[in-house]
């Protein structure tokens, strides 16, 4: 393959021209545009050089996977086609990253947890795969509404994992994502997540890069491990697939190699704060009252904040970007002034509070909740209100809002 | 900056990813002393040094260098020679340098043969056999790279050294990262220039890197 940097300036085959990655994303003009958060990840997708997309069409979280098809009648994708369930779409993903392809997917919900296998397979093998995740409801009664549950399970994958607040964040770090997932010294897949319908099928005015540039393509020769060109002598010792005789090696092996995957995800650290600016965005972090928050609980934190405000509570904010890596001592220097840390979530477990517990010093200033789950939404007002009672002033009841 | 520091061992039953103990990979035109982020020029002489030093200096080339499947992995592999044959010249009397390829990272059955070659599953094997107590990685996948430097960190006490064409090992005692042809050949004329000036180790060596 020729080299990356001499490929910059050239046109793909639909008159895009392959362009550097920094100055598409900073210095490119943006055409403000008014698109649902699926339309948004087509059009990322459209600038990404995808190879491969693979789908099972039962993620109604999101049409993302039904508007790259038409990415794929128009040219844009390698390759695109419907897996048997999304286990097989996640093993597919695998053998066309395997392959050296840039690969993108998406689910959500049910069909996350249906292909959890593949997660810790796909970072075992430094597979650099794209996954959207349109977070949706696990658990029996079924659910199409929003719902983050499924994140606590992908946070111990191996994945990086990072959280969208809005279709702005999943525009950019799409293309991003491509970027620091395919580090030679990072290599991992990347779990993209967002809250399903309320990013997905909501529109908002989403800045986009000129639609005549696109990424350059993915170079799988700077792969840590050896990509599959049967043509190239590197790949042909792997005429003994590894996995057949995994039981030959030592457990040293076996320990070794979680903690290169674990090693990667650290290393993850430097390119995503350089592409991301930064692991968390703040704001008043020398108030006594913090939120911390991850996807669109922080939205609703800002409102929260707002409505505080004119009530005379001062209080600030930490939008949680990247939760593998996970932003320690970032979380533990925004949050060192706090006397309160409220973590409004989109879940019934209140994951992201354990992990703030487990980061900060004094962790009893953690307040997790409000919790809603199953497709609630958020209203800012109960933010407000768990915080005004926390704080002893007097705070209206909500519960009769959802009568 | 973390206080940890990439250190022959052997330092544990697992020892930790030194990415894991807030290790960073150098910045191009840096490499990387015992985890500390230290200028290129310094990381050839104490390669160099190290590799003076030891009583069986040896070089593992992996498949990016082994096999001409590019024009400049053949001009590598003609690199790594010249850097094996300056060794061999430079050494003193009682010691003895090897070039051991890991021709690939297959899990081997029953067993590799540590006289002829290394294998990422278990390189302590080859390690404890050759008495080896100073080794560079050249060619080799990162990860499988990876995987091997804290094998040997972990259950040996060899000095290691990383010669990577991406962005460097923290699990290496001493890591270059972006090698080329030219950082080859500079680290072959480092040794050459410090021939005579470093006492090896001959006199205080244990039985290799064992245990």
């Amino acid at each position: 393959m020729a080299d990356i940097k001499s490929i910059i300036g050239t046109q793909n085959k639909k008159g895009q021209t392959y362009t550097d990655t920094w100055k598409m994303m900073n210095e490119a003009p943006r055409t403000p545009s008014f698109y649902t958060g699926s339309e948004v990840i087509k059009e990322a997708i459209r600038r990404a050089s995808c190879d491969v997309m693979i789908a099972y069409p039962i993620t109604p979280q999101s049409e993302a996977a039904a508007l790259i098809g038409e990415l794929f009648a128009e040219g844009y994708i390698g390759d695109y086609f419907r897996g048997e369930s999304e286990f097989a779409v996640m093993s597919q993903c695998a053998g066309a990253a395997f392959g050296g392809a840039r690969v993108f997917t998406t689910t959500a919900g049910p069909g996350t947890m249906r292909a959890m296998e593949n997660f810790p397979m796909w970072a075992g093998a430094r597979l650099p795969i794209q996954m959207i995740v349109t977070c949706r409801g696990i658990n029996s009664p079924l659910s199409i509404q929003p719902d983050t549950l499924e994140i606590a399970y992908l946070l111990s994958t191996g994945m990086l994992v990072w959280h969208a607040e809005t279709a702005q964040d999943f525009f950019d770090w799409i293309l991003k994502g491509y970027m620091v997932s395919e580090e030679p010294d990072v290599h991992l897949p990347l779990a993209l997540c967002c809250d399903g319908f309320f990013v997905t099928h909501t529109k908002d005015v989403v800045n986009l890069t000129p639609a005549d540039m696109c990424l350059p393509p993915y170079d799988p020769y700077r792969s840590p491990v050896p990509c599959m060109d049967m043509e190239c002598p590197p790949v042909r010792m792997m005429r003994d697939p590894f996995v057949m005789k995994s039981n030959y090696i030592s457990y040293a092996t076996h320990a070794s190699w979680q903690q290169e995957i674990w090693a990667a995800i650290e290393r993850s650290r430097k390119h995503s704060i350089h592409w991301l600016n930064g692991l968390i965005d703040t704001e008043n972090t020398d108030a006594d009252i913090m939120i911390v928050a991850s996807g669109t609980a922080v939205s609703q934190g800002r409102e929260a904040i707002r409505l505080l405000e004119d009530e005379g509570v001062r209080c600030g904010l930490v939008k949680v970007k990247t939760l593998r890596p996970w932003p320690e001592e970032e979380i533990r220097e925004a949050t060192k002034n706090a006397k309160h840390i409220f973590v409004p979530e989109f879940n019934v477990t209140g994951w992201l509070a354990k992990e703030i517990k487990a980061t900060i010093p004094n962790h009893e200033r953690v307040h997790a909740g409000p919790h809603v789950c199953g497709g609630m939404t958020m209203p800012p007002e109960i933010i407000v209100s768990e915080i005004k009672t926390t704080l002893g002033m007097k705070s209206f009841s909500l519960a009769g809002r959802g009568s | 900056m973390s206080d940890y520091r990439v250190l022959p061992g052997p330092e544990h039953f697992l020892p930790p990813a030194a990415a894991s103990m807030g290790i960073r990979l150098p910045n191009p035109g840096e490499a990387h002393i015992n985890g500390v982020i230290a200028p290129e020029e310094k990381a050839y002489e104490e390669a160099a040094r190290q590799f003076l030093m030891a009583k069986v200096p040896t070089i593992f080339p992996g498949p990016l260098v082994l096999w001409a499947w590019n024009e400049k992995a053949a001009k590598k592999a003609t690199a790594v020679r010249h850097l094996f044959n300056t060794l061999k010249e430079c050494v003193q009397p009682g010691q003895s340098p090897m070039l051991i390829p890991m021709p690939d990272y297959r899990p081997k059955y029953p067993k590799i043969n540590p006289e002829v070659e290394i294998n990422p599953n278990h390189p302590n094997l080859t390690i404890w056999h050759n008495k080896i107590d100073c080794c560079m990685f050249i060619g080799v996948h990162c990860h499988q790279a990876n995987l091997s430097l804290k094998i040997i960190r972990g259950g040996t006490s060899c000095y290691t050294i990383a010669m990577c064409a991406q962005a460097g090992h923290e699990d290496a005692m001493l890591s270059f990262r972006d090698a080329s042809v030219d950082k080859i050949m500079r680290l072959a004329e480092t040794v050459k220039r410090l021939k005579g000036t470093v006492q090896p180790r001959l006199a205080t060596a244990k039985s290799g890197a064992s245990n």
